[in-house]
């Protein structure tokens, strides 16, 4: 057994960091887009459109039920093959574009059992006094089932920051691959990617601060 | 004039509302009376399409509705005419007491928000709560919340407001004050059509008692008469027990 090259990791540490905002640049946006589709998702499957609710159904059952790597690769490697117009793509778009859909999904289902948990009186009492369904739905459901399904949202936003590593999957120089592309040359495997497990620990530990700031905001209305 | 005729609605195949007429005139107050299971919440929820009837007319004014084929437009434009006050309050738990005034002022009545605001700080001094207007619902005492709830409703400026036994969930120490404003706005004479199990205060403040058994108005009478001369045996059986236990 060998000891740690601690001035490797030193020496490696702002290399690795100089990543960090690409990072959170693709978890960033594909968090903003899956917010806004996972909420038109879970609406839907709350008050079912006819026909709709069978395309809504099948993108969930297949986002869900196949593995990222996998939807990744059809998205970077597959399409552009099928439609022409695809073939420029680079793989940060195609990692935002996976993550998106991906994580749209699971968040779905979440922000659906949420809308599901507010009491029917609020949606009676929005109609009672002449809104209209949609009105009802975003000024007085949703805000509420903001509340209850924040936890698993931020839970989400955690697995797509550390998901974003696939990306080197698809030939993008982000975190996890230029740690590669060190550990490649230095041959000092175990000190590199012990840098990059901790670079994504940090940036977690530091959501997870915010997370309780953003928890605190939404209980406002219910602190007694 | 507010008019109801031909009101029918099952759940199921249980029927809850049978052949129901009513009129009721601008600044009359009726209160609807009888045993529980008697279709009086019922009534009321289907007169503002909560709960939808299966057939009959509801005329609100100028504003006549066949239930059997209302259109989603012609249901909010009933809901746009009445206010209801719900048992259980139903605040919007995510608004503060002013913003459960203000909301519909502004999403449905189209109203700039400063003068939402002004009108619902003027309703909450009417209700007694003007220093609570930043609270939310879940800091607020079941009378309080309730009285938001009326004041909501009074914002509407509606035609006729609903309300669906509206002290039966309060603690007894709250029941006062509640009253207390649906009287004020009785005196107001703002057309009211209420659900309550509050003899003593429907006999003050009805023009009409409603006694209703079986999904029907069974008797229909000033609240002298209802509670003085009773003429169905219904009325007085139930008017038997329910003095008994007060």
């Amino acid at each position: 057994m060998r000891g740690l090259d601690l001035d490797y990791m030193i020496g490696l540490l702002p290399v690795l960091l100089s990543y960090v905002p690409l990072t959170l640049f693709m978890a960033a946006i594909a968090m903003a887009f899956a917010l806004v589709l996972a909420a038109a998702l879970a609406v839907e499957r709350v008050v079912r459109i006819p026909v709709l609710d069978w395309f809504v159904r099948l993108f969930i059952s297949f986002f869900r039920g196949t593995p990222l790597l996998v939807q990744l690769f059809l998205f970077y490697f597959g399409l552009p093959q099928v439609f022409g117009f695809m073939t420029g793509i680079n793989g940060v778009t195609a990692t935002i574009m996976g993550l998106t859909l991906h994580f749209s999904a699971y968040m779905a289902e979440s922000i659906r059992a949420a809308i599901l948990g507010v009491d029917r009186s609020q949606s009676e009492a929005a109609e009672a006094v002449g809104m209209t369904r949609g009105q009802a739905m975003r000024r007085i459901i949703l805000p509420q089932a903001a509340r209850v399904a924040a936890p698993t949202l931020v839970n989400y936003f955690i697995d797509m920051v550390k998901s974003t590593s696939l990306a080197f999957t698809l030939g993008v120089t982000e975190l996890m691959g230029s740690a590669q592309k060190e550990a490649a040359g230095s041959f000092l495997y175990f000190e590199a990617f012990l840098v990059v497990a901790a670079i994504y620990w940090a940036i977690v530990e530091a959501l997870s601060l915010g997370q309780r700031r953003l928890e605190i905001r939404l209980n406002r209305a219910h602190a007694r | 004039m507010i008019s109801i005729s031909g009101l029918n609605k099952s759940f199921g195949a249980t029927p809850v509302l049978d052949d129901i007429a009513l009129d009721i005139a601008p600044g009359e107050r009726v209160v609807v009376i009888g045993p529980s299971g008697t279709g009086k919440s019922t009534l009321l929820r289907c007169v503002n399409f909560l709960d939808r009837p299966d057939s009959g007319t509801i005329r609100i004014g100028d504003l006549s509705v066949d239930a059997a084929r209302a259109t989603r437009a012609e249901i909010l434009a009933i809901r746009r005419r009445t206010g209801f006050v719900f048992q259980n309050y139903a605040l919007f738990a995510n608004k503060t007491a002013r913003q459960n005034i203000t909301e519909a002022l502004v999403t449905v009545k189209r109203q700039p928000p400063a003068e939402a605001e002004a009108r619902a700080d003027r309703i909450l001094r009417e209700i007694g709560l003007g220093d609570r207007g930043d609270s939310y619902p879940a800091a607020l005492s079941g009378g309080q919340q309730q009285r938001v709830g009326i004041g909501r409703a009074m914002a509407l400026d509606a035609e006729l407001l609903l309300f669906d036994e509206p002290t039966s969930a309060l603690d007894p120490e709250w029941v006062g004050e509640v009253l207390d404003l649906m009287r004020k706005l009785a005196e107001a004479r703002q057309t009211m059509l209420i659900v309550t199990h509050e003899m003593q205060f429907a006999r003050e403040i009805a023009d009409r008692i409603l006694f209703m058994d079986g999904g029907r108005i069974v008797e229909d009478a000033p609240p002298a008469e209802i509670f003085d001369a009773p003429k169905d045996d219904r009325t007085r059986a139930f008017l038997r027990r329910v003095t008994a236990a007060g």
